[in-house]
């Protein structure tokens, strides 16, 4: 058991109980061959052992197999591997095909969930799925309609089923789900629809739900413990989430929990944000909003917080903070620690004890933030753990139908949920980012239910004063706070980041680009344009001694909203020309499995 | 069901009341003999002159233009810098509700249609309707689902603006940029606004 615990996890965190996590899928974890999990690993490192492609021959990589999945919208997430199996999912209908790689890929079955059409324009932003998950197994989906589904690897047979939310309501999923002992956890989306949005466990065996827990609203709801749960050291007091929303407004709060989970075996809990407050008007929702844009650390079996942070108090400019928790163990003030490392859509870096929720490093990843000097970091200050907001761009002081302009980063974030890859080689992150700024005015909006409640006109654009593209690759050192080297890109990176140990990270682009770079230096060591823009992450696996690479194209989700056409009107001439062009002049709409590995000799 | 139903009527009476006004106005407005011409930025690139040209505003109901077969229309004024209220809102309420599909500027997404291209098509009642209950396309290859925006006010009550702005943006009197000078926000909107919102 030891053992397996410490080959598991990538980071290296020591398990001091057996029979913790799930066995089944600790053990894929442990075997590199395999991808059990969206997020690689418990730890959401992004980190695969194989080495057989390397910073050395990774120029000689070529296409071994490809896989259309039939659908043409937004393909996020991954494949996974297990044993001589693939299992390969798909945006709306969220098709899953299990794909057998002793016999040239053949579909072994296919599994096609009837969903309502009507859920599709309640989701935001296309209609992504971030894919599936295994354990004891089975295979774990989580459809747009809320429906969370287990089935039998081996046949595609359905287990069981269970109705997370309704989506009439506005309660939709885009998420993977977390296998975890023996439940499975999961989040929902529709924080433009005014939902009070929740984490809830399923028994892994039937589907019978065991507790919930709330991102807003009473503690009985949220499942924090008043005296007990801490935000940076100090008891949070009893309802304290009532006390920062105005009347009964919690009740339509937001908060969803569309991101990614990671999970310490050792410390027996799992992290993961919740995002913006409803609406996108601040005007009309006084107060901090607790617990919208909050880390959270959550115990599996019972959903009890033992800390939460809160990192953008009263959200005036979306910075929906669902992005993944990635769990490294280094030194930080020449101390070995637990680490939890969150690139926050907000701009700012955050490293912490993930143990303590103590907060050790905010730092802009990108420098053109500007909506806030610093996060202050004096304990004794009023506004310790607070970002310390810059008037002119704060849309709540300038007041509704204000247009604020020139906020960095834009609503989609300095990162979105495209998730970074760290290296336990290097020490560093490998963080995809958006290098887009914003106009935003809010105003007025009335609630109907299953109706978005938006409440904030916005316009996007490059960051002026760059290199006039939209996006960087960047590498992050978590100890320090600093910007390592940075890869400008004409788009977004909105695709999920691999490193590997052999020195190697794979990303993908909107053009279609798989790109591999030198962990060390970020050199572009070979790209290869697939069939459409790349939303979904980079895997890899080893099938008969050999390491394969392969990732799913299909332009779309947030990505391909305003840049299809391109964000603004290219002869405005606000920068470079480069910067403003239409991904629609680049790639089309897909839906594409390429797998790459090395010639035979 | 029924209290959709009823909603979706509120948006229309909605839409009948911001069309009612006071007489004085109209015949302040006929008497003053205005020319609606449009005073176009002068290098505007995608003017589509038979959208344009139907387009072109007839009567000014205070700040509601209309065309001659009395739907709502757009004016814009001082070589293409200046535009009427109802055009200013649209461009707000469209990159509030309807961006998030159809894409900035009414340029479409990767799965929604560009409705700068739609509104050279669509007749006002055409539009409403869809807006209102609407529109499914799903078979093999599409997916494309528009909701039913009948019982959302912070859509309804804005039908007209939406469709004066996506007419300025169909016809290519407006191009893609947030618009500067506006004319003011009229009084009987104001009020059918408010009358709108509250309901």
């Amino acid at each position: 058991m030891r053992a397996v615990h410490l080959l598991a996890l990538g980071a290296g965190i020591a398990a001091a109980t057996p029979a913790l996590a799930n066995e089944s899928v600790l053990k894929s974890i442990a075997n590199p061959a395999e991808q059990a999990l969206q997020t690689v690993d418990y730890a959401n490192t992004r980190y695969s052992k194989l080495d057989q492609i390397n910073a050395s021959n990774v120029k000689n990589l070529q296409v071994a197999w490809t896989f259309s999945t039939g659908v043409l919208r937004g393909h996020e997430g991954a494949p996974l591997v297990v044993g001589n199996m693939m299992y390969v999912h798909t945006p709306f209908p969220n098709i899953v095909y299990a794909l057998d790689l002793d016999q040239g890929a053949k579909i072994v079955w296919k599994y096609e969930p009837k969903q309502d059409p009507s859920v599709i324009p309640v989701m935001c932003c296309d209609t992504v799925n971030r894919g599936l998950a295994y354990a004891d197994g089975t295979i774990i989906l989580h459809q747009a309609d809320t429906t969370v589904v287990s089935l039998d690897a081996k046949t595609g047979k359905v287990n069981w089923s269970v109705k997370n939310g309704d989506p009439s309501k506005g309660e939709t999923n885009t998420a993977t789900v977390l296998p975890v002992k023996d439940k499975v956890i999961v989040g929902i989306s529709g924080g433009e629809f005014g939902v009070q949005c929740h984490v809830t466990a399923y028994s892994l065996k039937d589907g019978k739900k065991i507790w919930r827990g709330y991102s807003m609203g009473p503690d009985d709801q949220t499942l924090i413990e008043a005296g007990k749960t801490t935000e940076l050291g100090k008891p949070v007091e009893k309802d304290a989430s009532l006390k920062t929303w105005e009347g009964d407004q919690w009740k339509q709060g937001g908060g969803c929990t569309w991101g990614w989970f990671s999970y310490d075996p050792k410390l027996d809990l799992f992290y993961y944000g919740s995002g913006n407050p409803s609406t996108w008007n601040p005007k009309q929702r006084p107060g901090d909003n607790k617990w919208s844009m909050t880390v959270w650390a959550r115990n599996p079996d019972t959903g009890k917080a033992k800390w939460v942070y809160q990192m953008t108090p009263h959200d005036e400019w979306d910075y929906d903070g669902i992005n993944e928790m990635i769990l490294t163990d280094q030194k930080i003030d020449g101390k070995e620690q637990p680490l939890l490392t969150h690139f926050d859509r907000n701009g700012f870096g955050y490293t912490l004890n993930r143990d303590t929720g103590a907060l050790l490093v905010a730092e802009k990843y990108d420098p053109v933030v500007n909506w806030a000097t610093k996060v202050d970091m004096d304990k004794g200050s009023k506004t310790y753990g607070r970002p310390l907001v810059v008037s002119k761009y704060s849309t709540e002081q300038n007041g509704e139908d204000v247009n604020s302009k020139g906020i960095c980063p834009a609503a989609l974030g300095s990162k979105d949920q495209q998730p970074a890859a760290y290296s336990p080689k290097t020490q560093l992150f490998y963080v995809p980012t958006n290098h887009v700024c914003m106009d935003y005015e809010p105003f007025k909006v009335t609630y109907t239910p299953g109706q978005p409640y938006v409440g904030a006109t916005l316009s996007m654009y490059p960051a002026p004063g760059s290199h006039g593209g939209m996006g960087n690759f960047i590498a992050w050192d978590g100890v320090n706070g600093k910007i390592k080297w940075s890869n400008p890109e004409q788009f977004s990176v909105w695709c999920g980041a691999l490193a590997t140990a052999g020195d190697v990270v794979f990303y993908g682009t909107l053009e279609g680009y798989l790109k591999a770079v030198d962990s060390k230096t970020g050199k572009e060591l070979y790209k290869f344009k697939t069939p459409s823009g790349i939303i979904g992450n980079v895997m890899t696996y080893e099938h008969k001694g050999k390491q394969y690479v392969g990732v799913l194209s299909g332009v779309g989700g947030w990505a391909g909203i305003g840049l299809a056409a391109g964000l603004t009107d290219p002869n405005a001439g606000l920068g470079a020309v480069g910067g403003y062009a239409a991904l629609s002049s680049y790639t089309n709409l897909g839906g594409q499995l390429t797998v790459f590995s090395l010639p035979n000799n | 069901m029924s209290s959709m139903k009823t909603l979706a009527l509120l948006g229309l009476v909605g839409a009948a009341v911001l069309g009612t006004v006071p007489t004085a106005t109209l015949v302040f407005a006929q008497d003053a003999k205005t020319d609606f011409a449009n005073k176009l930025d002068p290098n505007a690139k995608e003017i589509d002159e038979p959208v344009l040209k139907a387009a072109t505003a007839v009567k000014d109901e205070d700040g509601k233009y209309l065309d001659k077969d009395g739907h709502p229309t757009f004016r814009i004024t001082n070589d293409g810098k200046k535009v009427d209220w109802y055009t200013y809102a649209g461009y707000r309420r469209y990159h509030a509700e309807c961006h998030v599909c159809h894409g900035p500027d009414g340029m479409g997404s990767t799965y929604a249609p560009a409705l700068k291209d739609s509104l050279k098509r669509l007749s006002y009642e055409e539009f409403y309707g869809i807006l209102a209950g609407g529109k499914q396309d799903v078979n093999n290859t599409a997916n494309q689902v528009m909701p039913a925006f009948g019982d959302n006010k912070n859509v309804m009550c804005y039908a007209n603006d939406l469709y004066v702005y996506l007419r300025a943006r169909a016809a290519g009197a407006w191009g893609r940029a947030r618009p500067a000078e506006k004319e003011d926000k009229p009084e009987t909107y104001k009020k059918a606004e408010t009358e709108c919102l509250g309901g």
